[in-house]
């Protein structure tokens, strides 16, 4: 984990209420894809924690949806200075993935696999994408996650696009080695019964700190209690115990 | 540079600053940042008998200039407590540490100081009567004078190390409350624990945490916190600790002033991760400022 000043060099909007912000600073703490950072804003108390799309050297990009007071003032910012935590969770292991893994996203839960994609690729590995949203106008990465080389399929619940109905849908009669998602939780429950796989899955949950202090962010797994901030967000398939 | 050095029942501390009991855990998440031993102290995660877990997530609001929290003392339990989390603290932490200690009976409160007090690491016992006694109708302890005072004796009698009642916010009488203590037996006090607050999402209409309510905290209750401090540090005669929404070296004068031999910071660590640092390092300019040699002269300064 890192504190440290991010300056704002490009925020964009990718769809009615997707933005994209790339930011330039240390990203020195961040060490595999699927961790987050943690945001401090003006006149807000907590910070807002973002995971990571992609992040280089020196550079770091998150893609936000607006859906509160800390996101909407976000998406106003064009410039300027932000006060960033770095390098928090475990993120995801490639190690694991085999040579055909299938990265599934929902919605908001799109953004951190696009890095995942991008080392997966590099390893030399034949990655396939289900990118899932409610219709069509919501899409965004689309073309992002192909110029990688993904095999990418999109899904609508509506059927404006794509594949008609849920990522499930998408998933039937794939080959692939093991399963990495990212999205709300009735989908990942849909995928963890709908894959023959191991896999790894991306939980979210409101946090007070965001790097292990506070215990506001625990859930029960069958190798005990963790927090999603520290010990994930990312849990192993055989980990997960569901509340829901 | 002035003398940060106070004493809190009868262990000197290098200076006034002690993280408060929950938002520090058990110090190694932020000895990765920093040098914990600059510390005065830190009081630990809330401890209880048996494990536990909590409950129900979501479990945090935000608040303007604050937030609430309803964790419900999740913990491994005093055997971990001390057979795990405490060797690991000990690589990174040099000091005598506060343990803090919860229960949800009379005995559960003896039991778990009882263990605590043979550990040579802990210097203080810090005793959270905000839980609901189980036996007494799921009231709080820290609501009721006799029942404080009853947590007091029971943990007094079995222990040889300081001990320090820390007491809840949301009473008629605070000061009822802290002379209870005192006359049972307290080494000190220390105050507030969060008050109890509430939010409600606008499109579900349902309250944002899961439990319905929990503690609000932060700088919102900054003053509610000096006021409080103010009061029972006029009635009783041992050491008080103050907290509540502490968030820079200014409030930690004000709050010595208000009677507090030490300060604790609680949400601020948790949103500033180097908060407690930054105090320390910022204390010797404020003193300087305000032209206070010994910040130990200036406890219940108020005029």
């Amino acid at each position: 984990m890192k504190q440290s000043l991010f300056q704002i060099t490009e925020n964009v909007k990718l769809t009615e209420s997707i933005y994209r912000m790339r930011l330039s600073g240390d990203t020195s703490a961040i060490t595999a894809p699927g961790t987050f950072v943690n945001i401090k804003l003006e006149g807000l108390f907590l910070r807002r924690p973002i995971s990571v799309n992609d992040y280089d050297d020196n550079s770091l990009t998150i893609i936000y949806k607006v859906v509160g007071k800390g996101t909407e003032q976000m998406s106003k910012m064009q410039s300027g200075t932000l006060d960033i935590l770095t390098g928090l969770g475990n993120g995801y292991n490639t190690d694991l993935s085999g040579e055909n893994p299938v990265l599934i996203g929902g919605g908001v839960g799109v953004p951190p696999l696009y890095n995942l994609a991008k080392k997966l690729i590099a390893q030399g590995k034949s990655v396939s994408v289900i990118l899932g949203f409610n219709t069509k106008a919501e899409i965004f990465y689309e073309e992002e996650f192909k110029a990688l080389g993904c095999n990418v399929q999109v899904t609508t619940v509506d059927g404006s696009y794509g594949i008609k109905g849920f990522v499930t849908n998408a998933m039937e009669g794939m080959n692939y080695t093991y399963t990495y998602c990212c999205g709300p939780e009735p989908m990942l429950k849909a995928i963890f019964k709908a894959s023959n796989t191991s896999g790894q899955y991306s939980f979210e949950e409101r946090m007070g700190c965001g790097f292990g202090a506070c215990m506001g962010c625990s859930c029960k797994t069958v190798t005990g209690y963790k927090r999603i901030c520290k010990e994930g967000p990312v849990l192993e398939k055989e980990e997960i115990l569901w509340e829901i | 540079m002035g003398n940060l050095k106070v004493n809190l029942c009868g262990i000197e501390l290098d200076n006034p600053i002690i993280p408060a009991s929950g938002t520090f855990g058990f110090g190694y998440e932020f000895a990765e940042l920093y040098d914990i031993n600059i510390l005065g102290t830190f009081s630990f995660k809330g401890t209880t008998k048996d494990p536990r877990f909590g409950n129900p997530t979501p479990r945090i609001a935000e608040c303007s200039s604050g937030m609430i929290n309803a964790v419900g003392l999740q913990n491994p339990g005093v055997e971990k407590v001390i057979s795990q989390e405490l060797p690991k603290l000990a690589k990174c932490f040099n000091k005598k540490v506060m343990a803090n200690v919860s229960g949800f009976s009379v005995e559960d409160y003896a039991y778990t100081c009882e263990r605590l007090d043979k550990i040579d690491q802990v210097g203080w016992l810090e005793v959270n009567v905000s839980c609901p006694n189980v036996h007494g109708g799921g009231m709080s302890f820290g609501t009721d004078p006799a029942a404080a005072a009853e947590v007091t004796r029971a943990v007094k009698a079995v222990t040889t190390k300081p001990v320090i009642v820390k007491l809840s916010p949301n009473v008629t009488d605070i000061v009822a409350i802290a002379k209870a203590c005192e006359e049972a037996g307290a080494d000190g006090i220390s105050l507030i624990n969060t008050m109890l607050g509430m939010r409600i999402d606008l499109r579900t209409r349902k309250p944002v945490i899961a439990n319905k309510m929990g503690g609000f905290s932060g700088k919102a209750i900054f003053p509610v916190a000096v006021r409080m401090v103010y009061q029972v540090a006029q009635a009783v005669s041992i050491p008080v600790i103050g907290m509540g929404g502490v968030s820079c070296a200014e409030d930690v004068i004000e709050m010595m002033l208000a009677g507090a031999t030490a300060v604790e910071i609680g949400a601020q660590n948790l949103v500033d991760p180097y908060a407690c640092k930054t105090i320390i390092e910022d204390l010797p300019k404020v003193m300087e400022k305000y032209r206070i040699e010994n910040l130990s002269d200036i406890i219940g300064g108020v005029k």
